[in-house]
């Protein structure tokens, strides 16, 4: 057991490689409930790698994750055995991932992908399943009388949105996101941009964001991680980091000299 | 008969029969698990039923009297070429009586008079892969089966009544089994999916082209997948069969004539027969029905 204010996450030493190339090289960082924090830095600088290993979705060569589990206790999450992990992957985490394809089932409805999870969990009763299905929808803009239509006829946006549903309907405590606005015209990803704002806000969700968008990141996040070759160089306040950065690269990101 | 002696008893070797026998046998330790074996060619394409062959087969011994039915009929092609290449092969005894039988094997249905204990059902199975529809990924679907991680199988009922309001699936519907694995009941119709739940009978699953067998072993508990609010129903008939005056069972529609005449009867031939020899059925006189 642990005290209330401890992180709800730590992350010590996280070290993968790929073959010779280094994915991510002793990373160590803790995520408290309700914190935002976003990854930042140029492409191929780990952000991706080291979302994949806080979320079990990789194994690291060294280094270990702790998570508080809605029981309260602690547990080292490369230990847990797969029917544990994949049932807290569904209940108490979320994923957004960029690519829709990835994060949807594309053939199945609006309605059957987000009473997905609620299924998955023993829901047996199609009439609830379905009035949960039209409440989440609403929650993230989407009307109702899209709830048979597959995402496939969705917009990028809408996908998007309806990714956030899915997850959402299990009141996850912990979302990741990686460039969850990437490809997304501008006026969409505003959008997008203040419904997870208000998600964060309302439903108190921890949150980890990979983005190369230094102003989403100021947008959403609490914290921020800046990466280089695989290594966090830098972190801090959000607001801190970008408007004084301390390290020389990211002076660079923030003057946005480099391509991000 | 006599070409039997130019074959191994029922065409297949005793090495092969060996291995399916132990695939078998591990099926039948764990109900409705799906095991892999190494499938032979049969002469007779993929889709003519080479893993029920395969299964029959390997468990017919000369004593055995064998049935084949495809959609519940003696004398289809498909059934009649089967049930040949065992008399064949294998010098026994054939019937199309089910209550004789001691090895029945089907496409599509299962018969309509109730198994007996000792009896062996074998099943021609297409597709064994009941969360194949919406995962095609082998290696996640054994994942799936192996953590018991069966969401997947109630999102394909969901969007069924999304679309139609009521759960479509007709044929190949899905059943848990034992408490335990979900299965494919190969393409017999639901209506028949009671029949299989604490059947005294052994029911033996052969899919050729895919590699498994399955099994339930006698009294197994099968539960077909639904909804508290939207529970399975078996496939009810408007009227009874046009032949023998059965009701309550599985009709098949037979087209009469060229103008659109057609038929409802049993798909049971066997069972249609014998309610019409049986002195007590009275069959009601046979009239042809149009549309
Ligand atoms: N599956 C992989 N195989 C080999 N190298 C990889 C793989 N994934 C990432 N890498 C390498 O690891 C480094 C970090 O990549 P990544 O975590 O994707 O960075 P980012 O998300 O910041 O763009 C890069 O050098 C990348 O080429
Ligand atoms: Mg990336
Ligand atoms: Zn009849």
């Amino acid at each position: 057991m642990s005290t209330p204010d401890a992180p709800l996450l730590v992350a010590e030493g996280l070290s993968k490689r790929y073959g010779q190339r280094i994915g991510c090289a002793d990373v160590s960082l803790g995520i408290h409930e309700g914190e935002v924090v976003a990854v930042v830095g140029e492409s191929g600088s780990g952000k991706s790698t080291l979302l994949g290993l806080l979320s079990t979705q990789l194994l690291p060569d060294a280094g270990n994750v702790r998570y508080r589990m809605r029981s309260g206790d602690e547990r080292n999450l490369f230990a847990l055995g797969e029917a544990e992990r994949r049932f807290l992957l569904r209940t108490d985490w979320g994923f957004v991932h960029q690519d829709a394809r990835l994060g949807l089932r594309m053939g199945v409805s609006a309605g059957g992908n987000v009473g997905e999870r609620l299924m998955a969990v023993g829901w047996r009763h199609y009439g609830r399943i379905r009035a949960e299905a039209e409440n989440w929808l609403e929650r993230v803009e989407i009307a109702r009388e899209r709830i048979d239509d597959c995402p496939s006829a969705f917009s990028g946006g809408m996908r998007q949105r309806l990714q956030i549903a899915k997850n959402m309907v299990t009141r996850p405590r912990l979302i990741f996101m990686d460039e969850p606005t990437g490809g997304l015209d501008v006026s969409v990803q505003a959008r997008l941009l203040d419904l997870i704002r208000s998600f964060v806000g309302d439903y108190g969700l921890a949150a980890v964001i990979v983005t190369h968008d230094l102003a989403v990141a100021r947008l959403l996040s609490h914290r921020i991680i800046v990466m280089r070759h695989g290594r966090v160089i830098e972190t801090g306040l959000t607001d801190q980091v970008l408007d004084d950065p301390r390290e020389p690269y990211t002076q660079l990101l923030v003057a946005s000299v480099l391509q991000v | 008969m006599s070409d039997a002696a130019h074959y191994n008893f029922a065409y297949l070797d005793e090495q092969t029969k060996r291995m399916i026998r132990r695939a078998l046998l591990k099926a039948v330790a764990i109900p409705g698990y799906q095991v892999p074996f190494a499938s032979r060619e049969m002469p007779m394409p993929y889709g003519w039923g080479t893993g029920g062959v395969q299964v029959t087969a390997s468990v017919l011994g000369p004593d055995d009297i064998l049935k084949v039915i495809d959609q519940g009929a003696d004398d289809t092609t498909n059934a009649v070429s089967i049930r040949k290449f065992f008399e064949r092969t294998a010098g026994i005894a054939t019937t199309t009586h089910t209550r004789d039988a001691t090895v029945i094997q089907t496409r599509h249905r299962i018969p309509e008079a109730p198994l007996k204990e000792g009896q062996i059902l074998v099943y021609q199975v297409p597709i064994p892969e009941p969360l194949r529809f919406l995962e095609p990924r082998e290696t996640e679907t054994r994942r799936q089966h192996a953590l018991e991680d069966y969401g997947l199988m109630h999102v394909k009922l969901y969007e069924d009544i999304a679309r139609h309001g009521h759960i479509a699936t007709t044929y190949a519907y899905p059943v848990k089994v034992d408490d335990r694995y979900i299965m494919d009941p190969s393409p017999t119709p639901k209506f028949d999916n009671p029949k299989m739940d604490m059947c005294p009978a052994l029911q033996l699953f052969g899919a050729g082209r895919e590699k498994r067998i399955y099994a339930l072993p006698p009294y197994t508990k099968v539960v077909s997948l639904d909804f508290e609010d939207h529970p399975f129903e078996r496939t009810k008939f408007d009227r009874g069969c046009e032949l023998c005056g059965a009701e309550g069972i599985y009709l098949d529609e037979v087209v009469t004539d060229d103008r659109g005449g057609c038929m409802y009867v049993c798909s049971d031939t066997d069972y249609c027969e014998g309610r019409r020899a049986a002195p007590h059925a009275a069959a009601p006189p046979i009239r042809e029905a149009r549309r």
